[in-house]
C-alpha cells in the first residue's frame, strides 16, 4: 500500500522526455495510465529509481484513422476513450469488443492500451488484440522512430524490445484490405478479471472469401501468442464449419497453457477452441 | 505534506514537491513526497477521510473520486500527478444544506449498509449518471462493476442510482448532468 | 408478549406505530446521514496528536525455523522509532498470547513460523511508508520445514509436529468431539432401505469486509489509562482479554469500536496487529496507528470453514430418513483460533438436520493443525451452522438424488410439521417454532417449480442444461443461554441501557456493536414500540466500553436475539416507572391505569391520561414523594433458548456445456425470522447473505500450493462478486413470531449465507444431472463443471492446488 522512494520527472515536451531518458536509462520507467505499475509498486513488487510521467506531454491522448484507414493509437489514450470511440465501434469490431473488457470503469478511465502493451502481461488483451490485427508498435529513441511488430514486441512476461531510453509512442494498426469483421472472447472468473483465456480473432472478407485473418491467445502462455498457423487455415476462402474447426483445433494446439487455479491447461485449450468457433460463428454471420 | 504532517518535519526536504489542486472546488497547495498516493494525499493530508482504502490492488473502488470528471481510483494515482488538476471527493457531493440526488437516493434505497465503500460507490454512480442521465439497470451494474460491497447484495445500490437519475430528470435540465454546482461548493 | 400494535378502539389516542417509526416501520437509516456525507469514522479515520504507525513483517514461507533476525537496518533509517521481535514480545511474556478457543497464538514469531503471513517483526516510524522501508530492510533467516495444507497430510504418520511449542502435543491432532447416539445410529443403518452417502469439502472462504482491521492504542503515561480504538465486533470482550493478557486493570483500559467496515465475524477475535499496537504505544508513550493491508487481512485474520464431511444417511425406500451419520474433519491452521462458544469444539455443527425429524443421528468431529492461517471463525453465521446447513442441504439432494424422490416432495416428507414445536433434536437443541411447509410451498410457487421442469426437460431436448436447486434450512441463532454458551468463561447474555430525558427524549446504549446492521435505526424502533416514543427522539450509541453496558457484541446474529431483547426489556423497566408516575399524575391508583402506545389513560375515562413524555417531565420535575427521581434503567438479558429463523431458498441456473460458465436465472428467497422490526434493513440483510452465499458457490474462495503458498491473498485473486454478475433477488416473508423473544423476533442477518450456497450448488448439479456426478466442490468454478461433464466423476476442490 506504500511504494518505495523514487525519483520523479514530469516532462512536457518528447524533447524533454528523450533527454531525461537519456540520463536515467536503466533506472527510469515511465509512467502513463500506472493502472499496473503502481499497483506493482503499492505492493512494491516494483521499486524502480525513477519514474518520468509523460501525462504532462501534450498530444499523445490521439486515436486517428490515415487517410488510408491505417489507426493509430497514441500513449496517453485512455481505454475509456477506445471504449467510448465511435470509430471503433464503426469500424473495428475487434477493438470495440475489447475495450470494454479490460479491468473496470476506473481503471479504463486512466489505463491506456499503450502502456498495457509495453507492460506485457501474458494476460493483458490489448497485446493480443494489436497480434490478431497484424499491428505494430512505433518507438521513439534517440535514433528516432523504429517500428516493432506486435510479433516481436514482448520478450517473455514484463519484458518488451523497447532500449532504455526509447518510449512506445504509438500503436498502429495497419489498413483492412476487405471487410473487418471479429471480435474479443474472454473467459474471466469475474467481471475485470485478467483471463483465465482469451481469444482474439480478426478477419477480413472480399468478395466472400477471407483474404487476411490473425487469431491471438490471452493468458495461455508466457506471452500473448499469435496463432498463426490457425489463422492461415482460414485465409483464401470463404468461412466455412471446416475451416473453422481447424483453426479451433490449430489454436487450441498453439496454445501453451499452465494448470492452475483458474483451471487445468486442457480447459483452457478446450475454451480456447470453443471461443474460436463461436467467436468466428459470429464472424460468418459478418461475412456473409 | 508528507502523510498529513506538515513540511518541516519530512526527514529530508530533497524530493518534496509542491502541487496545486482543486479539490472540491477548492484551490489547495500542498507539498508531497512523490511516493505518496492521492488517496493518502486526501485523507491524511487534507483531512478528507470519505474516501477509503478497501484495498491494496486497485480493485475495490472504495478510494474512488472524480480527477477532471471521470472516476479513477485515487489509491492508484500518485498525488504528485493531480498537480493542475481538479478532485472531487464524496465531501463535494451535495452542499451542506442539500444533499446530491445520488446521496439522497442511497439513503432513500438502502443502498448502503456498514456504508465503507459507500463514497466509492456514489462517485462512480455520479460519474455515470453525469454522462447518462437515463440509465437502464445494466448501466448502473456495468458502471459499479470496479466498485465492492460486502453487504448490501447491490440490487439496492442500482435502485439508489436508478432513483437519484429520476430526481435529477424530475428536478429539470439544469440539474441534468451539470457538475459545475457541486465543484464550487466552500 | 407484543407482536404488533393492538388494535384499539376509535375512541383511542394510541399513536401510530409506523408513523413514529416503531416496530415494522421501514424507517429510513439515520447512520446514513454521516455515510453518504463522507463523514463516518472508521478506525483508519482517528488521528490523534503525535501517532506514530506500525506496519508488520510476515513471514513469505509457511513452515520454517527462523535462524536468525537482523533489525539493524530498519533501526538505521530516520524515521523508525521502534522495531519489535518475538524475542522482544517474550521478553515482556507477550510473545504468546491466548485464543478464544482455548489454544495459544503466536504474536510474534519466535521458534518458527507456522503460516505464510505470520507476523514475525513490527516497525513503528514516523508514517506508514517508512514504517514499510523498515519492514523491507528486517533481514529474517529461515530454516524451511515441510509444509501440511489439509488434514490428509495433518493426520499422516511421521508428519512433522506444526505445534511444537506445546507441552505434551505429539501429532497435529487440535480437538476431537463427538455428538449424538451411535448405537441408536447404527442401529438405525442396519434397518435402512438406501444409504446414502457423500463426501465434499467446504472451501476456506474468509469473511473479508472492505474495511480491513486496524487499531489505534494510545497509552497515556500520566493517567496510565490505555485507550484503543480498534475495528471490534466485540469491544466488551477485548478489553478483558486486553486485562487478562497485558495485565493491566480492567477499569484503565478503554476499547473504542467507532464505526466498523463490516465485519461478519472477521472481528471478534483478538489479533497480534491490535497488541502490537498496544505493546508499541505502552513503550513508546505515543498513540501508535496499525491499519493493515488486503493482504494482511487475507492470509492472517479469521477465515471461515475449511471443513471436510464423511456424511451417510439412513433412508427407508419410502423416502424417511431413519437417521444421519456425519464425521467432520476441520482445517484449523496453525494455531486453533475459532471464535466460538467454548463447550463446543466445532461450533453448532450439531445444529445440522434440526429442521427435519431424522430420527437419530451421530457426528463425530476431528480438529487438525496446518501450516495455514488460523481461524475457523463465524463468518456470516452461528459458529459452524454454514457448514452443518450446507452438508445437511447437499446430502438432502444426494438422498432424494439417490431415492429417486422428488427433491422437494422428500423435504416435505421429512421437514418438521407445524405441530411439532418445540421440537428437541436428536443433537439436543430445542427448536422454538416454525411453519416449514409454508415456507417451501411458497417458495416453490414463486418459482413456479412443475413449470420450470418441463421448461428445463424441453431445454434438455435442445442439449442446454437447466437446473433447480433448493435448500431448507433452520439456524440457531442468538447465542445464547448462559447454562451453555460462554467466550472464555464469560455467559454470552447481553445488555441495553436507557435514559429518557426531561423532556422526553433517550439516549439509548447496548453491549452489541453494529457493522451495518442498522442498530442506531432499529434499537430505537424497540424502544418506539415499547413505549412510544418516536424513534426518532431515541439516540443509539455502543462501541465504547467506558459508556456502553457489558456485552458480548455482534456476530453469530445475535444482536436482535440477545441484544434487541434487551432493549425491549429496559424499556419495559422504564415503562413500569412511568405507570407509577402516571398514576401520581392523574391521581388514581396504579391499578387503574391502562397503557396505550405514547401514553397512559385511565381505565374507563380514557380522556384522562399522560404522554409517555409528561411522565419523563415529572421524572425530573415532579415525581411522587419517596420516588428515585429519574426515569433511567438497564437490563442484561440471558435468553432463554436460541431463536430458530427457517428460510427456503431456490435457485435456477443454466450450465454453458461448452465452458463450464453457469448463469443464475432466478433466486426466490422465503425467509421467516420471526417479526421484522424493520422491514427495509431485514430486507437487506437478506440480500447481503444471498450474495455472499453466490458468491462462495461460485467464485469466492482461499486454497494453498503444496508448498504452503495462499492463493486468494488479495483482491486479484480473492473473488468477490460484483454488481455486473450479482443476480437479482426475489424475497417473500412468512411470519412465525419466536415464542420466546419478548418482541418475537428471530436472527436473521446470516440465514442466507448460510442456507444460499447448497441452493446453487444443488442447482448446478441439478443442471447437470445426466452425468451422475454427486458433487463439486465449491466454488463451482467452470474448469469444475467441465471437468465434471467430461469425466462423469466428483471433482474435489481440496488443497493443495493442482497444477498442469
Amino acid at each position: 500500500m506504500y511504494p518505495s522512494k523514487f525519483g520523479y520527472e514530469a516532462p512536457r515536451s518528447l524533447d524533454e522526455l528523450s533527454s531525461l531518458l537519456n540520463r536515467y536509462g536503466d533506472d527510469a520507467k515511465i509512467l502513463a495510465g500506472g493502472q499496473s505499475l503502481v499497483p506493482m509498486m503499492k505492493l512494491r513488487f516494483a521499486a524502480p529509481e525513477v519514474l518520468v510521467d509523460i501525462n504532462g506531454i501534450p498530444g499523445l491522448d490521439y486515436h486517428r484513422e490515415d487517410p488510408d484507414g491505417t489507426l493509430r493509437v497514441g500513449a496517453l489514450c485512455r481505454h475509456v476513450t477506445l471504449e467510448r470511440s465511435a470509430l471503433l465501434a464503426a469500424k473495428h469490431p475487434l477493438m470495440a469488443a475489447a475495450a470494454p473488457l479490460i479491468a473496470d470503469p476506473m481503471v479504463r478511465s486512466r489505463g491506456t492500451m499503450v502502456g498495457s502493451i509495453c507492460h506485457s502481461d501474458p494476460q493483458g488483451d490489448w497485446a493480443s488484440v494489436l497480434l490478431a490485427l497484424g499491428g505494430h508498435m512505433v518507438a521513439l529513441g534517440p535514433r528516432g522512430r523504429r517500428t516493432i511488430a506486435a510479433g516481436h514486441f514482448s520478450l517473455g512476461p514484463f519484458q518488451n524490445a523497447l532500449q532504455p531510453d526509447e518510449i512506445a509512442l504509438e500503436a498502429v494498426i495497419p489498413a483492412p484490405t476487405g471487410q473487418r469483421s471479429g471480435t474479443y472472447l474472454k473467459l474471466e472468473r469475474r467481471v475485470g478479471d485478467f483471463a483465465t483465456a482469451g481469444v482474439a480473432m480478426a478477419l477480413e472478407t472480399s468478395d466472400g472469401r477471407v483474404v487476411r485473418a490473425g487469431i491471438a491467445l490471452t493468458g495461455v502462455g508466457p506471452s500473448n501468442i499469435a496463432a498463426t498457423e490457425a489463422a492461415q487455415a482460414l485465409v483464401g476462402k470463404p468461412l466455412s464449419e471446416e475451416s473453422i474447426e481447424q483453426a479451433a483445433q490449430l489454436a487450441a494446439a498453439a496454445a501453451q497453457p499452465r494448470g492452475d487455479h483458474r483451471g487445468s491447461a486442457a480447459f483452457k485449450r478446450h475454451v480456447v477452441a470453443t471461443f474460436i468457433r463461436r467467436g468466428l460463428a459470429r464472424g460468418e454471420a459478418v461475412a456473409a | 505534506m508528507s502523510y498529513g504532517r506538515s513540511v518541516e518535519v519530512v526527514e529530508t526536504a530533497e524530493n518534496v514537491r509542491r502541487i496545486t489542486i482543486t479539490v472540491n472546488g477548492e484551490r489547495r497547495v500542498v507539498e508531497v513526497e512523490p511516493r505518496l498516493l492521492l488517496a493518502h494525499l486526501m485523507r491524511e493530508g487534507l483531512g478528507l477521510t470519505g474516501t477509503h482504502f478497501g484495498c491494496d490492488t486497485t480493485n475495490c473502488g472504495a478510494c474512488t473520486v472524480l480527477f477532471d470528471g471521470e472516476p479513477i481510483k485515487s489509491c492508484t494515482m500518485l498525488a504528485v500527478q493531480a498537480d493542475g488538476h481538479e478532485v472531487t471527493s464524496v465531501e463535494g457531493l451535495g452542499t451542506h444544506s442539500e444533499l446530491d440526488p445520488v446521496q439522497e437516493g442511497f439513503q432513500a434505497e438502502h443502498g448502503l449498509q456498514c456504508g465503507f465503500c459507500t463514497p466509492g460507490m456514489m462517485m462512480a454512480s455520479k460519474a455515470l449518471l453525469n454522462r447518462n442521465a437515463s440509465p437502464t439497470e445494466e448501466d448502473v451494474r456495468w458502471a459499479l462493476s470496479g466498485n465492492l460491497c460486502r453487504c448490501t447484495g447491490y440490487q439496492n445500490i442500482v435502485k439508489a442510482v436508478l432513483w437519484a437519475a429520476d430526481k435529477q430528470r424530475l428536478s429539470g435540465p439544469a440539474a441534468a448532468g451539470d457538475t459545475s454546482s457541486e465543484e464550487h461548493v466552500s | 408478549m407484543t407482536q404488533t400494535a393492538p388494535v384499539t378502539p376509535s375512541s383511542s389516542q394510541a399513536l401510530d406505530e409506523i408513523k413514529i417509526g416503531g416496530l415494522g416501520s421501514s424507517r429510513l437509516r439515520v447512520e446514513d446521514s454521516r455515510f453518504i456525507r463522507g463523514r463516518g469514522n472508521y478506525t483508519d479515520d482517528v488521528k490523534l496528536p503525535g501517532m506514530l504507525y506500525m506496519e508488520i513483517l510476515r513471514s513469505p514461507l509457511a513452515h520454517a525455523r527462523i535462524i536468525s533476525i537482523d533489525t539493524s537496518r530498519a533501526w538505521a533509517i530516520p524515521g523508525v522509532r521502534l522495531v519489535l521481535t518475538g524475542e522482544m514480545m517474550a521478553q515482556r511474556n507477550l510473545a504468546w498470547m491466548p485464543t478464544l478457543s482455548y489454544d495459544t497464538q503466536a504474536v510474534l514469531a519466535t521458534d518458527k513460523v507456522r503460516f505464510q503471513g505470520q507476523e514475525v517483526c513490527v516497525v513503528v516510524a514516523d508514517d506508514p511508508y517508512i514504517a514499510k522501508d523498515g519492514c523491507e530492510a528486517i533481514d529474517v533467516e529461515y530454516e524451511p520445514l515441510p509444509p501440511i495444507v489439509n488434514p490428509e497430510q495433518s493426520a499422516a504418520p511421521g508428519a512433522p509436529v506444526i505445534r511444537d511449542d506445546k507441552q505434551g502435543q505429539v501429532d497435529n491432532t487440535c480437538y476431537r468431539w463427538e455428538v449424538g447416539d451411535r448405537e441408536a445410529t447404527e442401529r438405525a443403518f442396519a434397518e435402512a432401505d438406501v444409504v446414502s452417502k457423500l463426501k465434499l469439502h467446504y472451501p476456506r472462504s474468509h469473511p473479508s469486509p472492505i474495511e480491513c482491521c486496524g487499531s489505534v492504542a494510545d497509552f497515556d503515561p500520566a493517567t496510565k489509562k490505555l485507550t484503543v480504538y480498534m475495528t471490534s465486533q466485540a469491544p466488551h470482550i477485548v478489553r478483558s482479554a486486553v486485562a487478562l493478557i497485558a495485565e493491566l486493570p480492567e477499569h484503565m483500559i478503554r476499547i473504542v469500536s467507532p464505526d466498523v467496515g463490516g465485519g461478519f465475524g472477521n472481528k471478534v477475535p483478538v489479533y497480534p496487529g491490535y497488541v502490537h499496537s498496544i505493546l508499541a504505544s505502552i513503550l513508546l508513550g505515543k498513540p501508535v496507528k496499525w491499519t493493515e493491508d488486503k493482504t494482511g487481512n487475507l492470509i492472517s485474520t479469521g477465515f471461515g470453514r475449511d471443513m471436510y464431511l464423511d456424511g451417510e444417511m439412513a433412508l427407508r425406500s419410502d423416502g424417511k430418513i431413519l437417521a444421519v451419520r456425519m464425521h467432520a474433519d476441520t482445517d484449523q491452521g496453525a494455531f486453533f483460533a475459532d471464535a466460538q462458544p467454548s463447550k463446543f469444539k466445532i461450533g453448532l455443527m450439531h445444529s445440522t438436520f434440526a429442521c427435519y425429524n431424522i430420527g437419530t443421528g451421530y457426528i463425530t468431529a476431528q480438529g487438525h493443525y496446518t501450516n495455514k492461517a488460523p481461524g475457523g471463525v463465524a463468518y456470516r453465521c452461528s459458529f459452524r451452522v454454514t457448514e452443518a446447513m450446507f452438508f445437511q442441504e447437499r446430502m438432502v439432494q444426494a438422498a432424494a438424488d439417490d431415492l429417486g424422490i422428488d427433491q422437494a416432495e422428500f423435504r416435505r416428507v421429512n421437514l418438521l410439521p407445524d405441530d411439532a414445536f418445540p421440537a428437541r433434536t436428536p443433537f439436543g437443541f430445542l427448536v422454538d417454532s416454525g411453519q416449514y411447509d409454508k415456507c417451501l410451498q411458497i417458495g416453490l410457487d414463486a418459482i413456479g417449480y412443475e413449470e420450470f421442469r418441463r421448461e428445463q426437460a424441453a431445454a434438455r431436448a435442445k442439449g442446454r442444461l437447466l437446473g433447480i436447486g433448493i435448500s431448507t434450512m433452520t439456524e440457531p441463532l442468538g447465542a445464547g443461554n448462559s447454562r451453555e454458551y460462554d467466550i472464555l468463561g464469560i455467559k454470552m447474555f447481553d445488555s441495553a441501557e436507557l435514559r429518557v430525558h426531561l423532556t422526553g427524549k433517550a439516549i439509548l446504549r447496548t453491549g452489541a456493536k453494529t457493522q451495518g446492521q442498522g442498530h442506531e435505526t432499529t434499537w430505537a424502533q424497540i424502544v418506539s414500540h415499547e413505549l412510544g416514543i418516536p424513534a426518532a427522539d431515541v439516540v443509539v450509541e455502543e462501541g465504547d466500553t467506558d459508556t456502553a453496558p457489558y456485552g458480548m457484541g455482534t456476530y453469530a446474529s445475535r444482536s436482535t436475539p440477545v441484544a434487541g431483547a434487551a432493549v425491549s426489556m429496559v424499556s419495559r423497566k422504564i415503562r413500569a416507572k412511568a405507570r407509577k408516575i402516571a398514576a401520581h399524575l392523574l391521581e388514581v391508583s396504579e391499578e387503574d391505569i391502562e397503557w396505550e402506545l405514547g401514553r397512559f389513560f385511565v381505565r374507563g375515562a380514557p380522556e384522562r391520561g399522560a404522554t409517555i413524555q409528561e411522565c419523563a417531565m415529572a421524572a425530573y420535575s415532579n415525581m411522587p414523594d419517596g420516588m428515585e427521581p429519574g426515569l433511567e434503567g438497564n437490563a442484561y438479558y440471558d435468553p432463554p433458548n436460541l431463536t430458530w429463523p427457517f428460510a427456503c431458498y431456490i435457485v435456477t441456473v443454466e450450465v454453458d456445456p461448452e465452458t463450464g460458465v453457469w448463469d443464475v436465472l432466478r433466486v426466490v428467497a422465503v425467509d421467516d425470522c420471526g417479526v421484522r422490526i424493520n422491514p427495509m434493513i431485514v430486507e437487506g440483510q437478506i440480500m447481503g447473505g444471498l450474495t455472499e452465499a453466490y458468491a462462495m458457490s461460485n467464485m469466492q474462495f482461499q486454497t494453498y500450493d503444496a508448498e504452503g503458498n495462499i492463493v486468494g491473498s488479495n483482491y486479484m485473486d480473492y473473488l468477490i462478486p460484483t454488481a455486473w454478475e450479482t443476480p437479482g433477488f426475489e424475497l417473500h416473508e412468512v411470519v412465525t413470531p419466536c415464542p420466546h423473544h419478548p418482541i418475537g423476533a428471530k436472527g436473521v442477518g446470516e440465514c442466507a449465507a448460510v442456507g444460499g450456497p447448497a441452493a446453487f450448488v444443488n442447482a448446478v448439479l441439478d443442471a447437470i444431472a445426466h452425468t451422475g456426478v454427486r458433487n463439486i466442490d465449491m466454488p463451482v468454478l467452470p474448469d469444475r463443471v467441465w471437468t465434471a461433464l467430461q469425466t462423469h466423476q466428483d471433482v474435489s476442490g481440496a488443497p493443495p492446488v493442482r497444477n498442469g
